[in-house]
């Protein structure tokens, strides 16, 4: 290969070796540069995605522009996918002449340099963006923190305890929530959601829209008369619909900020008129009727994405007779139903009839690891929640039993396995290898028909209650929110990462981060290592003096440019301005080229990937090989 | 490329370095086998495919050329595939007048996470192109 591509046009010097991106491979590429005094380079190896940088870098030092230098990725995109012969050896040699082609147009670019803005936004409250936001406001810098709900807390304020330790989630996580709510850089935003983000890198505008409480949190002293005195009972969301609220309402006594809120869908009326009891109860004065949303409107440099996690809903079991029948409920009804502060007080009770059950079945993978029916992917906590809560059931009800069905035990993680083992040793949880077929009501109790595969026996459990260990899914309305910061979701709408191993924190947008669940199911400590983890990053480029861009972005030639405008509104980011000839505003523009395609009489181009690169691009991919190949390939075949 | 009695078409494929190039690459990754019978080249976006791009690339002897495009809300750049789209859709209602099967041009949305995807578009748009021969019989018609 290295011999044809020598014989190609232009071409200098063709070598070959085997690891091109290691440090003595880079340095036969500076030494090359140096002696042959180069003007471009082409590395036939990897995907430019993983290593575009490496020898750009690596070109740059050997005093050679670094978007001279550009990647022929004859690795994932023909070794790594053909069998070897001389139809792969050809497609390699095509994908290479295509880039040196490439490269022979190509120009000495400068990165345009760019200021940026210094706050931070972390959207969502839970650990992840509390983690984050703490991280960041202790490194100096001010942060906004966003959350939906009256209060930041999350998923993790509704847990009992948590695995392996079995410490109180609360009293672990409300130090933390009251740290971020006093923190001097911090500006807690809740009950507020983002609307409007535009902009890009280090320079983002964002809209939060904050709704209106009805309460004033820095009057509001917990007394707690107005929710005594409101004539509206709702499902109360915190316990999962497991308890009452009232329309004015406190979602947990820790709540932060530490103030009622006044639910408007709720609510008799807002006018006086209608009720007003807790108005006229409030000693204090804290409720007011006229209370307006407001709208902030920032500038951040970077965001981290904490948007969390919601459970696979339970409607979606029918196989379980999950929402006909009461006494089959989820992880998170059960988590309040072992709360201390829960709506049972920290003892467990079956929702139909209050009774203590003394039999339970866990169900684990419960719309997980399902391709045909739900959710293809492991949700990665239930196992080891399933074995918190069958022990804690065993330590609240010493003679219940616990059954747990389980597909496999994935206990991967400090002390996992040993909580395991204990809680089917020293507690005496029934572990039974299968899946369950059918969960139906018969009489009071809850028939569980299953199959142990050790034994291959079929087995029969009348349980007073069934735990569902939900499936996690992203949170709803991730979608769009994504889809407002371009950024990426897989395929089951999970936030995407820029590289799954090695940028696991970035995202595909310059300066958006993320944390914790958002972007796949995880437990606390890796939900907590990654929001630091993200921080750090943002903290990186809230630091740097200058941002840089690319410079590969689009470019009027003004002498054809005809002023005619159809290329202004195909820009996404607003980049054109059209002054009787066009103008491109270098830092607004991303690069796309959409307008470059779009241009009629060919004044615009994208700097380094102009048309006539292209075609010389084309034509060396599907040019003719030389008859001593072809003879060979005759043979060969 | 004809190797033995069978046609063997040539396909140029543009993809979109954020999803089709990117699940091109995880093929790769994971070692999915599919036809060489295609060479990609790297664009920004699909916007950035002009049509005349496919035209030249049918002229220099392409039988086939492929497009690939991040799937419809997932541009990286918000709207420049459904720009391709568009363009490519109003491309093919002129290609027959120009003697080419609209067949031998494929837009197709692949992201970042379907190296199997990807594979499969190439090897079903192969077997697409081998029944329908060689481009030049009909052009040069």
């Amino acid at each position: 290969m290295a011999e044809e591509l020598s014989r190609h046009p232009g071409v200098v010097y063709s070598t070959h070796y085997d690891y091109m991106c290691s440090d003595p491979g880079q340095e036969l590429l500076k030494k090359a540069i140096k002696e042959h005094r180069l003007n471009g380079v082409v590395v036939a190896a990897c995907s430019p995605s993983m290593h575009e940088a490496t020898f750009r870098t690596a070109g740059e030092e050997a005093g050679l522009n670094p978007y001279l230098v550009e990647c022929a990725n004859i690795r994932k995109h023909c070794s790594w996918v053909h069998d070897p012969g001389e139809e792969a050896t050809d497609k390699a040699i095509r994908i290479a002449k295509s880039l040196v082609e490439k490269v022979k147009g190509n120009v000495p670019l400068e990165p345009v340099e760019v200021p940026h803005k210094d706050k931070c936004l972390v959207v969502g409250g839970g650990i992840a963006g509390i983690q984050a936001a703490l991280d960041v406001a202790e490194a100096g810098f001010e942060v906004l923190l966003v959350e939906k709900s009256p209060t930041i807390g999350g998923h993790m304020a509704q847990l009992s305890e948590t695995f392996p330790t079995l410490d109180c989630s609360q009293c672990i996580l409300t130090p933390k929530m009251v740290e971020a709510a006093r923190h001097p850089r911090i500006r807690l935003l809740t009950y507020s959601e983002v609307e409007e983000v535009s902009g890009f890198l280090g320079n983002y505008h964002v809209r939060i829209r904050k709704k209106p409480t009805y309460v004033d949190p820095e009057k509001c002293n917990l007394c707690g008369d107005c929710e005594k005195v409101c004539p509206v009972r709702v499902p109360n969301e915190f316990d999962r619909g497991l308890s009452q609220r009232a329309a004015i309402y406190i979602p947990f006594p820790q709540a932060v900020p530490s103030s009622y809120t006044l639910d408007e869908q709720a609510c008799l009326g807002l006018e006086p008129l209608r009720c007003s009891e807790c108005a006229r109860a409030c000693e204090v004065g804290a409720i007011d009727y006229d209370m307006q949303e407001e709208i902030i409107e920032e500038d951040v440099g970077a965001i981290i994405v904490a948007t969390g996690f919601e459970l696979y809903p339970l409607e979606n079991m029918a196989e379980y007779g999950a929402s006909k029948v009461p006494d089959v409920i989820d992880g998170l009804e059960f988590e309040r139903l072992l709360s201390a502060s829960g709506p049972t007080g920290g003892e467990v009770r079956r929702p139909s009839d209050g009774k203590v059950p003394k039999s339970v079945v866990f169900i684990q993978c419960s719309g997980s690891r399902d391709p045909e029916l739900h959710k293809p992917y492991c949700s990665k906590i239930c196992c080891m929640y399933t074995a918190k809560h069958a022990l804690i059931y065993r330590h609240l009800v010493p003679d219940g039993k616990a059954y747990v069905f389980y597909i496999d035990i994935r206990a991967g993680g400090k002390g996992y396995e040993e909580f395991v083992t204990r809680a089917m040793e020293e507690d005496r949880i029934l572990y039974l290898r299968g899946k369950v077929a059918k969960v139906f009501r018969e009489g009071d109790k809850v028939v569980v028909w299953g199959v142990d595969t050790l034994t291959g026996k079929r087995v029969e459990v009348e349980a007073d209650l069934v735990v569902l260990a939900q499936a996690i899914v992203p949170s709803s309305g991730v979608t769009e929110f994504a889809q407002r910061l371009h950024m990426s979701l897989d395929e089951h709408g999970f936030l995407k990462e820029a590289h799954p191993k090695l940028r696991p924190l970035e995202t595909l947008a310059g300066g958006v981060f993320i944390a914790g669940a958002a972007q796949a199911p995880k437990d606390i400590p890796d939900t907590v290592a990654q929001a630091s983890g993200a921080a750090a990053k943002a903290v990186a480029l809230l630091s740097a003096p200058l941002l840089t861009h690319s410079p590969e972005v689009a470019a009027v030639d003004e002498e054809l440019c005809s002023g005619c405008g159809i290329c202004a509104p195909q820009c996404p980011y607003s980049a054109i301005t059209v002054d009787e000839v066009a103008q491109v505003n270098e830092i607004l523009c991303e690069g796309c080229g959409t307008c470059v395609a779009a241009c009629p009489s060919g004044a615009l181009t994208l700097r380094n990937l102009g048309d006539e690169q292209l075609e010389a691009m084309v034509e060396a991919a599907l040019e003719e090989l030389e008859p001593a190949r072809a003879a060979v390939e005759v043979k060969g075949g | 490329m004809v190797s033995g009695n069978g046609f063997e078409p040539r396909i140029v494929a543009f993809l979109c370095r954020w999803c089709s190039y990117a699940g091109a690459d995880l093929a790769g990754t994971s070692r999915i086998k599919y036809p060489p019978n295609i060479v990609p080249i790297r664009v920004p976006c699909s916007g950035r495919v002009d049509p005349q791009w496919v035209l030249d690339a049918f002229e220099r002897g392409a039988d086939g050329v492929l497009i690939g495009g991040c799937h419809p809300g997932d541009c990286h750049y918000v709207s420049g595939n459904y720009k391709a789209r568009r363009r490519i859709y109003l491309l093919k209602k002129i290609l027959p007048e120009l003697g080419i099967e609209p067949e031998r041009v494929r837009l197709e949305w692949v992201s970042a996470s379907e190296g199997q995807k990807f594979a499969q578009v190439v090897a079903v748009f192969v077997e697409e192109l081998r029944a329908l021969g060689p481009r030049s019989v009909t052009s040069d018609a």
